[in-house]
């Protein structure tokens, strides 16, 4: 099998037609880390336009119930169902989690720790191979009888489980398949950005002169995988319930479904710290880069990204406050996720600090993840008001619910995104995007961002409550001041989604142009992958592995004439 | 063509050991939210009791036998290999698939005396648990015997010796996840 | 705060909108400040020709310190919200004041059912008044509701009570309210129970002592009977 890639293919991103087998083995078949993350970059970024896709369509039936959305047709109640089901699935499983860990946890990985790929290539290209696989099995479930799952992300039987009361029982079953094939990728997966992270780090690189973004990285894949196996076997007893009648869950025959509940929140809360991790990480790579400062409280960072890793397994049933669950257990979830909010709080103090006697830069990539946690920060506190039990009897399943995580998600998976991406787009392609078109891109998400979910705060304030197709048949929530919040919200959606054309026009044109301009270190930054050619070739450091001689952050020091210093230079 | 990636060993433990590790512990959670939803169901409800009763101590006492015997065989291929004798090895990893095997057969055979007097996946929720609990771990014996079999043919030509050892910690784990199966299944009545 | 969207009818609302209003004030303080001093110092510290960043560990005491005062100050905050949080809930959930009358509240695909006390006064008896998405209920009482699933899970909402419980199948869930003012409002089903879930909507008619006797009085089989045969 040709695994090698000539040193002289760096033009390998361009369109010239190479002969048939190398295509397959360049791009399809490889094991190279960054051809693979650039298969999940890609993948998640189509899925991403199709999440997109489903929130546009219902937000348009929202705005103007009944109407026929241009590119959809009619959203008709099972519709909305499926779409909001989907949206977020796709959203949380095939864009935030292959995006932010499979690909740049992928790309950066190697490159930051030096070495030439991660330590089993093979079981890398196999972990995308299924993770595809899910991609295909999933959306296949938009095609059968009664079309895709309808039962919301969180798939709470009995609907879920019978398929006479969520009347898609076919996508219901593909839409699980799909799902346990997507952890099973990321186990896979886990395996090599522990063990390279751990084993195959550059000679010098002590634990504490690995990059944020690495530790986080890893940090995210342990709780990940920590977490997925009580769901991984949850869902295996509701595939069992709606297809060969067993009674797990099903109240009739001695099943309880809320134990589905506490298997599906106990991973599902720690996910959220799963995918937000790395966008910290990838921020705080940015912020150091761009303010020319070291992070500030390096040590304390990654012992409070440690405790929040740990706390986050005792708090899960703060989803479940009005699920039924003994009413004295509530105050135990209230405390343990009050208590989270601190070492999250330190984490944001630590990002605000390290911006302190800063010399700071607002390219592009900066703009981005300085716009992370300014946005996140809502997210987090608005998190406050349904951790606390008392307030959430009135907030849960509103849209202050939706408010919020979209305020923690959105900046997580999408600013994240962007942040990275147009950050190592030099380091990938060899090419530097164009700054004017970024920051326009950059303005006319964000403000347009901010449009959509602060009028959704205010609903869910009024008490409107989610997944509802249309709330005519609510005279509380009908009247104009409500409806045209609705209608303001879906406008601005469709305005960020036009931008984000000047985002995929960006990439084209740079991607395109004749002459890499990149250089190996256009940011002036410390950490190895910039001491390698952009793009790499295969095997990363062709003339010999780097050797690591300090940390990832020396900017600015005063012995210093040049205010940063790489990692790789002996003196 | 392996990365040098591969060899390095910056955390002092062998990266294929740290691999199987990773492995091990997920499958751990995987089980442990299994049997915890297996036990507070059994505890909300102290009539599974008589149905658990059905259950045969006998057989679950010799398929216990039966791995842990097998587990015996992998630590002695695990010794060989250490000693570079790879076809000694491949001979206690061919015993340890032995035992997966006669495991698989005897568990064939007592789901087909249970199903035979009644006691179906459907039956009630707890033959559910049952088939659902025992199946995961039967699936995990077959995997581990196959892989165990590939592993045996390269070391019988004394190459990725290493292998055996990481064979064997899987091996292990199937037989743990089985040593808290059994009480919970069969002798719990 | 949330009652300049919606009004609060019922004794707990109150509570539950002071509870917010309180969190909001130790949140909002907090927020403002993080986001004020972040964009201070985006602006304070842009780059500028000839001068450069400050090479700063964070590491020790002197630095460190304005890191873990405010996370301290976040601690103390936080134990005021739990402890106004679990007060709430306590009152809410945890502690059910006697009932004075109870109601029957059934969710399935798609509507809901009410089983209000007849003339008798007693629920569960043959003179009970079954009605599908209205339920009547008395100013100043106390209720218990007793939520129950045919299917499905539901959820028993009423904003202007700030009620909210989910309906499991195969359990009967007591909760209570008491309402302050006569009014007609809304109810929801507030979790997904399939394509039916977004017109499972209800009113609830909260009625003075005079107009909820007359309509158990019209309601009642008895007074149809001889309405029937004057």
């Amino acid at each position: 099998m040709a695994e090698s890639i000539p040193a002289e293919a760096t033009h390998a991103h361009d369109d010239h037609h190479h002969g048939e087998q190398s295509f397959w083995s360049k791009y399809v078949f490889s094991t190279d880390h960054k051809m693979i993350a650039m298969q999940y970059m890609f993948t998640g970024m189509a899925m991403a336009i199709i999440g997109g896709f489903m929130a546009y369509a219902f937000r348009m039936q929202l705005a103007f119930p009944g109407m026929d959305v241009p590119g959809f047709g009619i959203v008709s109640p099972a519709n909305y169902n499926a779409l909001v089901t989907n949206h977020g699935s796709i959203m949380i499983f095939w864009v935030a989690m292959p995006v932010l860990i499979a690909a740049f946890g992928n790309f950066l990985i190697p490159l930051m720790v030096g070495c030439d790929d991660m330590v089993f290539p093979k079981i890398n290209r196999l972990s995308y191979q299924i993770f595809l696989l899910s991609v295909i099995v999933l959306l296949s479930s938009f095609f059968v009888t009664n079309g895709g799952f309808g039962g919301a992300w969180t798939s709470y039987p009995p609907l879920s489980a019978k398929g006479q009361y969520s009347l898609t029982p076919l996508g219901s079953s593909i839409w699980l398949v799909a799902v346990a094939l997507e952890f099973i990728a990321f186990l896979l997966g886990g395996i090599n950005f522990v063990t390279t992270a751990m084993n195959s780090r550059a000679p010098g690189m002590k634990v504490y002169d690995i990059p944020i973004v690495v530790w986080t990285i890893v940090v995210a894949s342990i709780l990940f995988m920590a977490s997925v196996g009580p769901l991984f076997a949850g869902a295996v007893m509701l595939f069992m319930d709606q297809n060969i009648g067993t009674a797990f869950f099903d109240p009739d025959k001695g099943g309880d479904p809320i134990l589905w509940q506490h298997l599906f929140w106990f991973f599902g809360h720690p996910e959220v710290y799963v995918v937000l991790l790395p966008a910290m990480g990838i921020s705080a790579e940015i912020i150091c880069t761009f303010a020319r400062k070291k992070m500030f409280a390096y040590k304390t960072f990654l012992y409070t990204m440690w405790a929040t890793g740990v706390l986050s397994f005792t708090v899960w049933a703060h989803h479940q406050f009005v699920a039924g669950i003994d009413p004295r257990m509530a105050h135990i979830f209230t405390v343990t996720t009050l208590l989270i909010s601190i070492p999250i709080a330190e984490m944001c103090f630590i990002y605000i600090a390290t911006l302190y006697g800063g010399s700071i830069t607002l390219t592009t990539p900066m703009l981005w993840a300085l716009a992370f946690v300014a946005e996140f920060l809502i997210g987090g506190v608005t998190g406050i008001f349904l951790g606390a039990s008392g307030a959430d009897i009135y907030f849960h399943d509103t849209y202050f619910v939706l408010a919020h995580f979209h305020y923690t998600f959105y900046p997580i998976a999408i600013i994240g995104t962007f942040a990275g991406f147009t950050y190592w787009f030099p380091k990938m392609f060899g090419k530097m995007m164009n700054e004017t078109l970024g920051k326009i891109h950059f303005w006319g998400t964000i403000i347009p961002f901010n449009c959509i979910f602060i009028p959704l705060f205010i609903l869910g304030a009024a008490g409107q409550h989610r997944r509802i197709y249309s709330y005519e048949h609510f005279p509380e929530l009908a009247g104009p001041q409500f409806q045209d919040l609705r209608i303001f919200a879906t406008s601005a959606l469709l305005v960020m989604l036009a931008f984000q054309l000047v985002f995929f026009y960006n990439c084209f044109i740079s991607w395109r142009k004749r002459e890499k301009d990149a250089g190996d270190n256009p940011w002036r930054a410390n950490t190895l992958e910039w001491s390698a050619t952009s793009p790499p070739p295969h095997g990363n450091w062709p003339d010999g592995l780097p050797n690591c001689y300090r940390g990832p952050y020396e900017y600015a020091h005063p012995d210093r004439e040049e205010d940063f210093h790489p990692q790789h230079v002996p003196s | 063509m392996r990365p040098i990636a591969t060899t390095r060993m910056e955390a002092g433990i062998p990266t294929g050991r740290l691999a199987v590790w990773w492995v091990v512990a997920s499958e751990i959670v995987i089980f442990g939210g299994l049997l915890v939803s297996y036990i507070m169901h059994r505890i909300a409800h102290p009539e599974w009791g008589g149905h658990a009763a059905n259950t045969n101590v006998w057989i679950g006492a010799t398929n216990t036998l039966v791995l842990l015997t097998s587990s015996l065989s992998a630590v002695l291929a695990h010794k060989a290999a250490l000693g570079g004798d790879g076809k000694k090895a491949a001979r206690f990893l061919y015993y340890t698939f032995g035992g997966a095997v006669t495991f698989v057969c005897i568990k064939a055979a007592e789901w087909t005396m249970e199903i035979r007097h009644g006691y179906t996946i459907t039956a009630n929720t707890f033959w559910s648990f049952y088939y659902t609990a025992a199946g995961l771990h039967a699936l995990h014996v077959i995997a581990g015997g196959i892989i165990m079999l590939i592993v045996a043919q390269t070391a019988k030509r004394n190459l990725e010796l290493h292998r055996v050892e990481l064979i064997g910690i899987y091996w292990h784990f199937v037989d743990i996840v089985w040593i808290f199966l059994f009480p919970l299944l069969y002798i719990a009545k | 705060m949330i009652d300049r969207y919606i009004a609060a009818l019922s004794t707990y609302a109150s509570d539950i909108d002071d509870l917010i209003l309180l969190i909001g004030v130790l949140v909002g303080f907090w927020f403002i400040l993080c986001e004020v001093v972040f964009f201070y110092f985006i602006w304070r510290y842009r780059a500028k020709p000839g001068v450069r960043a400050q090479y700063v560990t964070g590491e020790d005491k002197a630095h460190k310190r304005w890191i873990t005062w405010p996370h301290l100050l976040v601690l103390v905050c936080d134990v005021f919200i739990v402890v106004g949080a679990v007060r709430v809930w306590y009152d809410v959930k945890q502690h059910l004041p006697d009932a004075e009358e109870t109601v029957r509240v059934i969710g399935q695909q798609w509507a809901w059912s009410f089983v209000h006390p007849g003339p008798d006064g007693k629920l569960d008896t043959d003179d009970d008044i079954k009605t599908v998405d209205e339920l009547h209920v008395q100013v100043g009482k106390v209720y218990h509701f007793k939520l129950e699933s045919r299917d499905v899970l539901h959820s028993f909402s009423v904003p202007v009570f700030r009620l909210k419980q989910d309906a499991i199948p195969g359990r009967v869930i007591t909760g209570w309210f008491e309402a302050t003012e006569i009014g007609e409002h809304d109810i929801q089903c507030a979790e997904i129970c399939g394509i039916g879930h977004g017109v499972m909507g209800a009113r609830i008619f909260i009625e003075s002592a005079e107009q909820h006797a007359s309509w158990v009085a019209s309601q009642s089989p008895i007074s149809l009977a001889s309405a029937n045969n004057p």
